[in-house]
């Protein structure tokens, strides 16, 4: 009896799971029909698609890419004589201007290669596990596409060169692994300058290839930094670098308010390079969109910067002007700033003075991104353990030392994604100039309805639109999001 | 470091904007442009295309004042300007003159303080409905819904009318003409009011323009015209000579075709002779140079073509003359004699 | 600045404004409030100046001219010889009218949405993602007007209903148009009447007296119903066995109700198509329907997200700890992760409801009368008077973001963890 067991002695091998449970029935089993309360929904969600999947594709894929008119739609559609599918003859025709504006046909390239460059200019700022080597390349190819686009013989040598380069500095970085670099970096190589070097330059860089005009006004732009910044090297030994600093911010504005237009035009006739000057009002479409946007972000950061700070700071007649502009700004609607751009900015300034709509509405779009800039980089500021603060302290470092040295890169890091998003809600909401009659897309929208040919199409233009938007945004906060992630150092 | 960003394109742009409290005529003759104000769009007479360029009655005007003090028909810069931002743009000095459909009225001219040059078209506030619905009069649209364009004149006259008459309506507002149509046409109103050439312009582009009738109602008076800043006179009497140059042009018979041969040597008629420059020194009086109206008549033809080629009726808004025609023909259309 | 060295009182010098920590942080503020005074003073003269030179002497009297337009919708009674004021305030009450209803469809949608984001069927999670990035990524304003032409091109217009293409739907009750929705109205046959407040004046307003009766009587119902649940508490304290009150405290709401609404004759206006238009009713114009629905999907999918966050920054350990004090789900729900989840979703979400308010100045696109639309719209055309609207405009939108921002800041006081 002693061999005899109730109890199973070997193991049974293990048999694959049910088939209902495995692949993509058991996916669905899973995630889908898991349950009449799960099925449900499931059935009625994939008929909603089918609903709206089957609408679009009859409505979108419509042979009218090459129609004239809207007429013309109508014939092709016949004898249903409904306005049933879409008039892509419009998009075909009026895609450029969506994009442009009114910007000169032949100058159309400076704009796509300013935003090349912000693209390649911004690299460094929001991508750091991108190379040096790679961002250089990034940079000549795109200088060398826009000079081989110029054309003549001067514009395809200088492009193939700058191609060659980039083609050289590319393979070579490809050739040789992280190791060896730093290998070769660690024995005396040489390193290749530091690309945030044009990201200091691009923003005097973009304005001349948006605007155009003399090479010497951004150029003399820039020099009043270099005069600040050769004034406070020169007077901070001599008379301290509090009075230094004054005198330097001083002798910069100098240069700017009185000097610039002198020596830009000075240098413009010994010398005359440039650009065909384009007047902001040809700006339009999607270009005017990203420019407002654009340059409202760049030059809100310091002011949002300073903006904060002085909200955070304990003095108080500085901090009641921060929370008051900031609090302000942030209370009222945008379109109400708008029509202080479009009617009032002028009744503002001196009499005489008057600048353009556009420059006016960047002006008022400046402010209102600014206050919410300032209330991202507070939350930054916010979000700073105190040990930091008490550290920069501890190892006395005066007010401005600490947040240069210690504070502001952290907090900055930190409010990126804020930067991120604020920057898409911009962008989105330079649509509302349309209301103040600049021709945005959707001002665009109006002029081209107004055309015999296109008048009364909707959708294929709102669809557009819509679509150009939701590709950037989307891809921004997707951008953002991972950002987030990538800076999430706690525990999860 | 961004901020320059901000601070080049103040530059760049203080350099283009001039100081508007000088004269305007040589505020544009520095600029080399004329900055001229007109609609956002609105068929037949102010409409950017595919390339950019506007086209239009009004747009006419401008490239016709462009000649005469620039040479160039070509020297201007179009701006677009909504019911809203039109006014501001002119008295800040945004714009040289605005060429939009804007109706001379008394408050206009003295309490917003802008000079009207002269009435370029005569229009009226209609009514414009489906021809299934079986109105007749405008006074048979009690508990209608209205479709109207805000920011104009327009949204008052039907106040008062409506008023004016007892009868109750539903006012839809609306922003731009491209809108208003889209409205009217799904039947989201009864009728669609604006200025009747407007109604004539936005019905020529229905799919079938038959189906739909004007109303006999004109219920106001809105004679449109281009207008200038208040206070520079200088600048007011080129902008309102050039129109009447284009007038006079068609009352004359100069038009674009036989205007070379006639300025080619003094002809029979003095008044030609001194529009066209070739007698006595009317251009300069205006300083401006002997061939100005020449340049102005050449740079879109005379009133007459201009008409015609825009708004006409060989165009598909196909407008009469009706009141726009010469005061010899009917119409209302008249220039003071040049001498 | 903590400094323990005694004021040098004798030695002052005009340096120490600079170096001294004492006086710094002074001079500071004093150059810094020149500055801004500087500024201001600047911008008040060129505009001084400028309006001399236009000659439009800065001015409020306007505002009590007729203002000669007619308002579609007007929560008040108003005509077009009522004054620009009364105009504007037809308009501030459009509105707080699409501002408060945007925001409770915005919420509901939103926490909708957000939980759905975190349902575990892939499919209804991916369409509430698919909704979220769809509306967070294109302006509102697009989707103001795309609405408005959905609305404007789809729906039948009236006349389809006389030649019977359209039909009346839900018992013959409501009627869906282009130019809006007509659903019935609640009258009173043995109507109280109104009372007029503020005589003639541009800020008369009525009230009615039904509506005060019916929120009197609702207002005492919902009292009487807490007493009765604090009776409950207090015999549960005691027994142990808590007494079934349900059908007792929703009688004492519903019967008074019930009951007032027989007294007052009530009875529901029908729409009825006469003439151009239907009559009767109460029309949902499709401009307020656009707006409305476009401003609550597009802040819904915000809000949806914030939801989501909340309910995921709920840490697990809280759930599980919940259970084993042997709480049911639904208590541990109502007890535990919402009371927390709401600490974080309540703040973003108020900021959401001032973008809303904000955001509804865009009306003027699909041409809703809102304060934008009336004051800063055909007032300002008309009036020519651009610095004295916007101003006033300016005012009423920052009263209103400041008190919501008031209410928001109060929430936060009184729900911040109290730290012993």
């Amino acid at each position: 009896m002693s061999d005899l067991s109730y109890v199973r002695s070997e193991i049974l091998p293990e048999r694959a799971p049910p088939a209902s449970s495995v692949g993509v029935v058991g996916w669905a089993r899973a995630n889908l029909f898991n349950g009449i309360g799960n099925s449900i929904p499931t059935i009625l969600a994939l008929i909603f698609i089918w609903y709206v999947v089957s609408f679009l594709v009859s409505w979108v894929f419509s042979p009218t890419w090459s129609s004239e008119s809207l007429n013309q739609c109508r014939e092709i559609f016949g004898a249903d004589g409904g306005h049933s599918a879409a008039c892509w003859g419009v998009i075909r025709e009026r895609w450029v201007q969506l994009l442009f504006g009114f910007y000169p046909e032949a100058e159309r390239w400076r704009p796509v290669v300013a935003f090349g460059l912000l693209f390649v200019a911004l690299i460094p700022v929001l991508f750091n596990m991108i190379s040096r080597r790679m961002n250089w390349v990034l940079l000549l190819a795109v200088l060398g596409l826009a000079a081989l686009y110029l054309g003549g013989v001067l514009g395809v040598i200088l492009g193939l060169a700058l191609l060659g380069a980039a083609g050289f500095i590319g393979f070579k970085a490809f050739s040789t692994s992280k190791e060896d670099r730093a290998a070769q970096i660690a024995s005396g190589a040489k390193r290749l300058p530091n690309p945030l070097i044009f990201s200091a330059i691009f923003p005097f860089i973009a304005p001349w290839l948006l605007w155009g005009g003399s090479i010497w006004m951004p150029i003399a732009a820039a020099l009043g930094f270099v005069v600040g910044f050769f004034a406070f090297r020169f007077l901070a030994p001599v008379v301290g670098s509090l009075a230094g600093l004054i005198i330097a911010v001083v002798a910069a504005l100098i240069w700017w308010l009185f000097l610039t237009t002198g020596f830009a035009g000075l240098m413009q006739s010994i010398i005359p390079v440039g650009l065909e000057h384009v007047e902001s009002r040809n700006f339009g479409g999607f270009m005017l969109s990203t420019t407002i946007g654009v340059v409202a972000i760049a030059c809100s950061l310091p002011i949002g910067i300073v903006l904060a700070l002085g909200r955070q700071s304990d003095l108080l007649i500085v901090k009641a002007l921060c929370v008051g502009f900031i609090e302000f700004i942030r209370g009222v609607p945008l379109i109400t700033l708008l029509f202080v751009a479009s009617t009032l900015l002028n009744i503002f300034m001196p009499p005489g003075t008057n600048f353009d709509i556009i420059l006016r509405v960047l002006i008022m779009v400046t402010l209102f991104a600014s206050a919410y800039m300032a209330e991202v980089i507070r939350g930054g500021l916010a979000a700073l353990p105190r040990g930091q603060y008490e550290a920069a302290d501890a190892l006395g470092l005066d007010y401005w030392k600490a947040q240069r040295l210690i504070i502001m890169p952290q907090a900055l890091k930190i409010s990126i994604p804020g930067i991120v998003s604020t920057f898409i809600g911009v962008f989105k909401d330079t649509v509302l100039v349309s209301i103040i009659g600049l021709l945005d897309p959707l001002g665009l929208s109006n002029a081209i309805r107004a055309d015999q040919a296109w008048n009364g199409i909707v959708w294929e233009l709102y669809g557009f639109i819509a679509l150009m938007f939701f590709v950037f945004c989307f891809s921004m906060s997707r951008y953002s999001m991972y950002l987030e992630r990538r800076l999430r150092t706690d525990h999860r | 470091m961004k901020k320059t960003v901000f601070l080049g394109a103040l530059t760049v742009a203080g350099l283009a904007a001039g100081a508007s409290a000088a004269a305007t005529l040589d505020d544009v003759k520095a600029r080399g442009k004329l900055n001229c104000g007109v609609t956002t769009g609105l068929v037949g007479f102010a409409a950017p295309d595919a390339n950019g360029k506007w086209e239009g009655f009004d747009v006419g005007v401008c490239r016709a004042v462009a000649a005469a003090v620039l040479g160039d028909a070509n020297a201007v810069e179009f701006v677009p300007t909504t019911g809203k931002t039109r006014f501001t743009a002119l008295a800040s000095g945004e714009v040289d003159m605005l060429a939009r459909n804007t109706t001379w009225t008394l408050s206009r001219d003295v309490d917003l303080k802008f000079d009207f040059i002269g009435v370029n078209y005569y229009d009226g506030q209609g009514f414009l409905v489906p021809k299934e619905m079986g109105v007749s009069s405008a006074k048979d649209l009690d508990g209608a819904t209205v479709c109207i364009q805000t920011g104009t004149t327009t949204e008052l006259n039907l106040a008062d009318f409506f008023r004016a008459n007892n009868i109750s309506y539903e006012p839809v507002p609306i922003e731009t003409n491209a809108e208003g149509q889209q409205q009217y046409l799904a039947g989201a109103c009864d009728t669609y009011t604006t200025d009747a050439s407007g109604l004539a312009a936005t019905r020529a582009t229905f799919e079938d323009p038959s189906a739909h009738v004007v109303l006999p109602e004109i219920i106001s008076k809105e004679p449109l015209g281009p207008l200038v800043r208040h206070g520079d006179n200088e600048w007011g009497d080129i902008v309102r000579w050039t129109l009447n140059a284009l007038i006079s042009a068609e009352e004359l018979g100069i038009t674009s075709t036989n205007i070379g041969e006639l300025s080619a040597a003094p002809g029979d008629n003095p008044e030609i002779n001194r529009i066209l420059g070739t007698e006595g020194n009317l251009g300069e009086m205006l300083g401006l140079d002997a061939d100005w109206a020449k340049r102005a008549i050449m740079a879109g033809g005379n009133y007459g073509e201009l008409f015609a080629k825009n708004i006409g009726e060989s165009t598909p808004i196909a407008l009469s003359r009706g009141l726009n025609a010469q005061w010899k023909d009917g119409g209302l259309i008249y220039s003071p004699p040049f001498r | 600045m903590t400094t323990i060295t005694d004021p040098h009182q004798g030695q002052f010098r005009l340096s120490m404004l600079l170096y001294d920590s004492r006086y710094r942080s002074m001079t500071i503020q004093i150059v810094a409030l020149i500055g801004f005074l500087m500024l201001l003073g600047w911008l008040l003269s060129n505009t001084a100046q400028n309006l001399a030179d236009l000659g439009k002497e800065p001015s409020f009297s306007f505002m009590l001219e007729p203002a000669g337009y007619d308002i579609n919708q007007r929560l008040l009674e108003y005509d077009s010889q009522d004054t620009h004021l009364r105009a504007s305030l037809m308009g501030l009450l459009n509105t707080l009218l699409v501002a408060v209803m945007g925001c409770i469809t915005a919420t509901v949608i939103g926490v909708i949405v957000g939980v759905l984001r975190l349902s575990p069927n892939w499919i209804v999670s991916r369409l509430s993602a698919v909704y979220v990035e769809g509306f967070r990524n294109v302006p509102v304003l697009l989707w103001i007007v795309f609405i408005m032409a959905v609305l404007i091109e789809t729906l039948p217009q009236p006349r389809a209903f006389r030649s019977g293409d359209a039909t009346m739907s839900l018992w013959e009750s409501v009627a869906v148009t282009n130019r809006g929705i007509y659903i019935p109205e609640p009258l009173f046959s043995r109507s109280l009447g109104d009372i007029h407040l503020f005589g003639a004046s541009s800020l008369r307003f009525d009230v009615s007296l039904d509506l005060l009766a019916l929120l009197a009587v609702l207002i005492a119902g919902i009292l009487t119903s807490v007493l009765i649940k604090r009776r409950a508490d207090v015999v549960q304290e005691a027994t142990g066995v808590r007494p079934r009150t349900w059908h007792w405290r929703l009688g004492v709401i519903v019967l008074p109700i019930l009951l007032v609404l027989g007294i007052l004759g009530f009875y529901l206006g029908y729409p009825a198509l006469k003439g151009f238009n239907f009559q009767g009713g109460t029309h949902l114009r499709n401009s307020l329907i656009a707006l409305w629905l476009a401003l609550s999907l597009y802040t819904g999918a915000f809000i949806a997200e914030i939801v989501r966050a909340g309910i995921l920054a709920v840490s697990k350990g809280q759930t599980e700890a919940a259970s084993a004090l042997g709480l049911r789900p639904n208590r541990t729900m109502s007890l535990v992760i919402l009371p927390q989840a709401l600490r974080v979703i309540i703040p973003p979400l108020i900021s959401n409801y001032l973008n809303l308010t904000k955001n509804s100045s865009l009306a003027i696109a699909v041409g809703y009368m809102d304060i934008t639309g009336t004051l800063g719209g055909i007032t300002m055309n008309q009036t020519g008077r651009e610095l004295e609207t916007v101003l006033l405009l300016m005012l009423v939108y920052l009263t209103i973001s400041l008190t919501i921002s008031a209410v928001m800041n109060w929430y936060n006081e009184s729900v911040k963890l109290k730290e012993r």
